[in-house]
């Protein structure tokens, strides 16, 4: 069984237990355990269920490797699946909930699956599942599905918060390790920022549970010292709990933060991901330890070595009472070691190197320990936690030589490097035969824009294993990144550690080496997936000879532990079976995060209501008062209607729009673009900005005019106002302001950078009304102030004035067709305008209205709408505004490009009015049909409609469409097939269906 | 006068640090040749305050020139006098072209005020806010989340941020949300 052991335990503290509760039981556990830990010392062993088999699983590592302990934790909207029990600190009332059984985790009935499992090889589903074709969405899918998968999503929303933080440092160093904070040391000294980050609680990493001695000190007391040295930098900053997730070009990397995952009920932030600028990388991620590929291999009880040996002197947590060790490797002796010192029984350290180990193995047998050399393991006894090993020789076919009665396997496989973060950006990676491992090749790392490395591997994670080495290597690399970074070191002595004699690690892939079928079929590469040795063989076997094709086969290395423990034997097997050498199939790809982040904190701030910034008017406040309907135009919320009490939206808007054209209407208008373009070469840009002829505009009066693009299509309208001789005020779209501006800066400084011109950008300093209807002249004269009379102030004239003693500019301008004044104030007092209009309105039944009101009345009048009439793709000349453009100038920006043949083509679709014969409406972006069929089969067409509303004005609909050749067409009917299956019939007519001689806004 | 209304309505939050809309400040966008003395000397006659270097803040109390681009400076004077700078300007700079606009309206201002003011800017934009490299007498341009921005250090402890006046509203959540109690990094000593 699985216990606490009475004494020891570097991280726990005895005198606080926390209660927790795992599928509704209650456990208890010390401060400073994880929940892997915790587990174990209650003699929990069964930890989770193997993704497609549903086989048993129990915990195999203590780290981020961590492929089978995973829980659901926490519950509600504090939900969140997939988590790794060896990540997870203890803290009280700690809830958990096991994955991927039904109906609880010892009684699974998918585990029934498992007993196929020799009949559900690689690529079973794909094989099996094709036929017939209809089955698979509605029969073999869901019942997959139901079946397969780890945890279940989280049903509702997400309570914590989470957060950004941006930092610039010059070296940003990955792991807490001795070589990391050695680095940080040295790199500190150096004078440079610094920021040190740990994946867990603790600094320090592997060393003192090694036993490393360094500098004549225990690991510990090292450490110690290096911490506080650390801490009285100013310039080096220390986060434990916090991850390298990912490194991406020019020294970017993501840092994820655990804030609060340790506490419960804490009141900061969940997770903050950390957005780093470095000058320099430094990984010093360490390395993680490989599982031996043997018969049995996934029984629960079978742990990777390094890790037994972490649980016992971390967390004084024996897994199991009798515990085998099998390696290839000398670490694994220490294991054996710190069992029998901690009064556990090693029966036996099984050896797979016919030669065995060196100083380390000598220590075993001194303290009389067992060792079998040459020896490996044939296969494991027990249904759902390891009773007993079988023993072979491990250059053997897998004869059984000798039963040994365990209830714990730790094996050792060797060491892989952490290289993930050294590879995301494209460093790579060579094969080193004697240390059996991929290490970084430091002769291409990931290059930055000086096309030098700015990733640099040192320690463990760099493929160096002594301590002595690993320290000897953070300080190459420290000195390496300091001086790229252009500062330099004091040479320091080399630190002194300990280093015993090593015998050198053999390459085991399977064990034992001439495994029969039978044998590999048992023998798990990866267990989360469940992909054997048999597997990867197979799929070498049927051509998927990639290692990336044999990943996406197998599904070897996927899911949330993306094959940590896995993929350097899944690949070896592939080469194996291939015959070809380990470096020539390579690695499958390293992409970012290292292990999973929470998707709350890619979010950061932006959910709620700072999903997205919302634009607001100066107005917004009294809409939102007044019960307006919003739309979104751009990141603006203009509103769409103002309904009343009972009224449909449709009511509403009919309401809206005869209100101004019988009485008076106020529209907030203040999202208009509004630039001001100023100096003595202002005329000449205006002239190219736009089709028309801009420079001749005399000061106090607007014209309207259009803007294309190079290519010539029509892209934002407005009105232009003359302030001065040497200003201009252009008025932009709602959505086109800041594309407008950026347009005109673009062509000033890049084309035209020395043309005397300044543009600004004032759209927000004006909250701007509409006053429109034929009482708008009343309405003004009671607010008083200034002369709106016709001889005052004509059609298309603007002047600065005060309107109820606010300082106002007055356009006369109109967009509904009706008697019309813009009015332009300052932002701050917008508010007060309003009121003032709205109370000297009342009398003439006043009322805003909103955008849907404003489209009708344009298009009653046959106005366009940029992005309705327009989509990219159609110039001026295509809507009838050949009037705008100029003949008289020699260029303007779009000119020669509607110059090209398909853009003045006689017969391209043109504007037109359209009325239905039955009176209704068109649909919307319905397309006019003629003869015939296109090469695709499809029915030819002649033109589409571009809007299309119900017009109270006329008491019919009413629409505007583009039709080939459409204005010699007159009177034409056409043929409009709906999605309904009803085929409208409408006729060609004049755009201009209400009021065309503009009588109406020219009193 | 009462019916002029400032973007936030005096909002104001209090978390680790505090966050509030500033008193209403005049603000005039001033594009022109910054090399030349006559533009220098106007900006320092309706400011008081010196004219500042590339990315700088110079600052006379809540009166200042802060440098925008390379032709551009944002002047900050009192509300009320902000036509009467832009006739100065006018009349300085008449024969230089130029362009002076009142854009007081078109701004919000915020202050973020307290220890760990740095922590909270660094939360919402990129730009680097250490020490060594940002901090009185300095202004960065850059964005706050996803909308453009502006700050500046008056003190130590202390940050003024400028934005647009129809997103403020959000930055000023925003910055709510990144001051919010327990979102203390302690990252910036």
């Amino acid at each position: 069984m699985s216990r606490r052991l009475s004494q020891g335990g570097r991280l726990i503290d005895r005198s606080r237990t926390f209660h927790f509760t795992v599928d509704g039981r209650r456990y208890g556990g010390f401060a400073g355990d994880t929940l892997a830990s915790a587990l174990l010392a209650s003699n929990r062993t069964l930890m989770g269920r193997s993704f497609k088999y549903h086989r048993p699983r129990g915990v195999v590592s203590s780290g981020a490797e961590e492929p089978n302990a995973l829980f659901g934790l926490g519950t509600g909207d504090r939900f969140e699946p997939n988590q790794r029990a060896t990540m997870t600190e203890l803290y009280p009332d700690l809830t958990a909930l096991s994955q991927n059984r039904w109906p609880n985790l010892e009684q699974d009935l998918g585990g029934l699956i498992s007993r196929a499992a020799r009949v559900l090889p690689a690529g079973f589903y794909y094989k099996t599942f094709l036929r017939p074709r209809v089955f698979w969405k509605h029969v073999y899918e869901p019942v997959i599905r139901a079946l397969a998968g780890l945890g279940h999503a989280p049903a509702e929303k997400d309570a914590d918060r989470y957060e950004h933080f941006n930092v610039t440092v010059d070296v940003l160093i990955v792991g807490g390790g001795v070589a990391g904070l050695q680095a940080a040391r040295r790199a500190g000294a150096a004078g440079l920022r610094v920021l040190l980050v740990e994946q867990t609680a603790q600094w320090g990493g592997r060393a003192p549970v090694d036993g490393a001695v360094i500098e004549g000190k225990p690991a510990d007391a090292w450490i110690t010292g290096v911490l506080s040295e650390l801490q009285s930098m100013p310039n080096v900053h220390m986060r434990p709990r916090t991850m390298g997730a990912g490194v991406y070009d020019h020294g970017y990397a993501l840092v994820y933060e655990r804030v609060t995952d340790h506490v419960s009920g804490a009141q900061g932030p969940r997770h903050r991901l950390w957005r780093v600028r470095a000058g320099r990388i430094l990984t010093t991620t360490g390395a993680l330890e490989r599982p031996l590929s043997f018969a049995g291999n996934d029984l629960p009880g079978v742990m990777l070595a390094g890790a037994v040996r972490d649980y016992v002197v971390n967390h004084a947590v024996t897994p199991g009472e009798r515990v085998l060790v099998v390696t290839n490797n000398d670490d694994a002796y220490r294991t054996a070691l710190a069992l029998s010192e901690a009064g556990v029984t090693v029966p036996a350290i099984v050896d797979a190197r016919p030669g065995g180990g060196g100083a380390l193995a000598e220590a075993a047998r001194s303290a009389g320990l067992r060792v079998l050399t040459g020896t490996a393991i044939a296969g494991l006894s027990g249904k759902r936690h390891v009773t007993g090993a079988a023993l072979c020789l491990q250059d053997g076919t897998g004869e059984v030589t000798e039963q040994i009665a365990c209830d714990t396997v730790a094996m050792s496989g060797g060491w892989s490097p952490v290289v993930h973060l050294w590879s995301h950006c494209g460093g790579k990676l060579t094969w080193d035969v004697d240390e059996v491992m991929f290490r970084p090749d430091p002769n291409r790392p990931p290059t930055g824009a000086d096309g030098r490395g700015f990733v640099e591997a040192a320690g463990a994670a760099n493929g160096y294993l002594a301590t002595a080495d690993i320290l000897g290597d953070a300080d190459r690399a420290a000195r390496a990144v300091t001086e790229a970074l252009g500062r330099s070191l004091d040479d320091a002595p080399a630190l002194q550690a300990e280093r015993e004699e090593t015998a050198p690690i053999r390459a085991v892939w399977t064990m034992p080496e001439k495994a029969p079928v039978k044998l590999r079929e048992k023998m798990w590469l990866d267990y989360q997936n469940d992909v054997k040795v048999s597997d990867v063989a197979l799929a070498a076997q049927e051509g998927f000879e990639s290692v990336e094709h044999a990943k996406r086969y197998t599904t070897l290395g996927m899911a949330t532990d993306q094959g940590k423990l896995s993929n350097i034997n899944g690949l070896a097997i592939l080469a194996d079976t291939l015959g070809a050498e380990i470096p020539a199939v390579g690695t499958t790809t390293f992409r970012p995060p290292y292990t999973p982040i929470s998707i709350g904190s890619v979010a950061g701030e932006a959910r709620g209501d700072l999903f997205q910034p919302i634009r607001r008017t100066p107005l917004h406040h009294l809409h939102e008062a007044a019960g307006a309907v919003f739309e979104p135009v751009g990141h603006w919320r203009r509103p769409y209607v103002f309904p009343r009490d009972g009224e449909t939206v449709a009511q509403a808007v009919e309401r809206e729009i005869l209100t101004v054209r019988h009485k008076v209407g106020l529209l907030d208008a203040s999202t208009l673009g509004k630039i001001i373009v100023k100096g003595p070469d202002a005329g000449r840009f205006v002239d190219m900005i736009y089709t028309n002829k801009m420079s001749t505009l005399k000061v106090g009066r607007c014209r309207y005019g259009l803007m294309c693009s190079e290519n010539g299509f029509l892209m934002d309208d407005g009105v232009v106002a003359r302030l001065d001789e040497q200003t201009f005020l252009c008025h932009t779209t709602s959505g086109g302001a800041d594309h407008i501006h950026a347009h005109m800066e673009d062509w000033l400084q890049t084309e035209w950078w020395d043309w005397q011109v300044y543009v600004a950008n004032v759209t927000e300093q004006y909250a701007q009304i509409a006053v429109a209807g034929p009482k708008a002249r009343e309405v003004l004269e009671t607010v008083g102030g200034m002369d709106v009379s016709k001889d005052a102030m004509a059609f298309m004239d603007w002047a600065d004035g005060a309107l109820a003693g606010i300082p106002v500019r007055v356009f006369r301008i109109s967009f509904s067709g009706e008697l019309s004044y813009e009015i332009a104030v300052p932002a701050s007092r917008g508010e007060a305008l309003w009121q003032a209009l709205r109370s000297a309105g009342e009398t003439h039944g006043i009322a805003p209205y909103g955008t849907e009101a404003l489209h009708v009345l344009r298009a009653e009048k046959g106005l366009i709408m940029i992005g309705d009439e327009t989509d990219g793709t159609v110039v001026p000349q295509d809507l009838g505004l050949d009037w705008a453009i100029s003949k008289k100038k020699d260029d303007f920006i779009g000119m020669r490009g509607q110059q090209r043949r398909e853009l003045s083509r006689p017969d391209r679709w043109k504007l037109v009015g359209l009325e239905t014969l039955s009176g209704g409406v068109l649909p919307d972006g319905a397309y006019a049909v003629e003869e015939g069929r296109n090469a695709n089969g499809q029915r030819n067409v002649q033109g589409r409609v571009t809007s299309t509303y119900r017009s109270p004005t006329l008491g019919r609909g009413i629409a505007m469409g583009l039709v080939r050749n459409g204005p010699d067409r007159m009177g034409e009917v056409l043929d409009f097939p709906g999605t309904d299956g009803v085929v409208h019939r409408a006729r060609i007519v004049s755009p201009a269906f209400y009021d065309p001689e503009g009588e109406r806004q020219n009193v | 006068m009462s019916d002029v209304a400032t973007p936030l309505a005096d909002a104001s939050f209090d978390g680790f640090v505090s966050v509030s809309e500033a008193p209403r400040t005049g603000m005039i966008s001033l594009r022109g040749d910054l090399s030349d003395t006559a533009l220098r000397e106007v900006c320092g006659a309706v400011t008081g305050a010196a004219f500042p270097a590339s990315r700088g803040a110079s600052l006379d109390g809540s009166h200042g020139v802060l440098w925008m681009a390379p032709d551009e400076v944002l002047l900050l004077v009192a509300p009320g006098s902000v036509p009467d700078s832009l006739d100065r300007i006018g009349t300085a700079l008449s024969d230089r072209h130029h362009l002076a606009v009142d854009v007081t309206d078109a701004r919000a201002l915020i202050s973020v005020d307290g220890l760990g003011v740095r922590d909270v800017l660094a939360k919402l934009t990129p730009a680097d806010v250490s020490p060594g490299n940002f901090g009185p007498g300095e202004l960065r341009r850059t964005r706050f989340a996803q909308v453009a921005a502006a700050f500046w250090m008056p003190t130590e402890d202390s940050a003024r941020v400028i934005c647009f006046r129809s997103v403020a509203t959000y930055v000023f959540d925003l910055l709510c949300h990144a001051a919010a109690p327990g979102g203390e990094v302690g990252y910036y000593r």
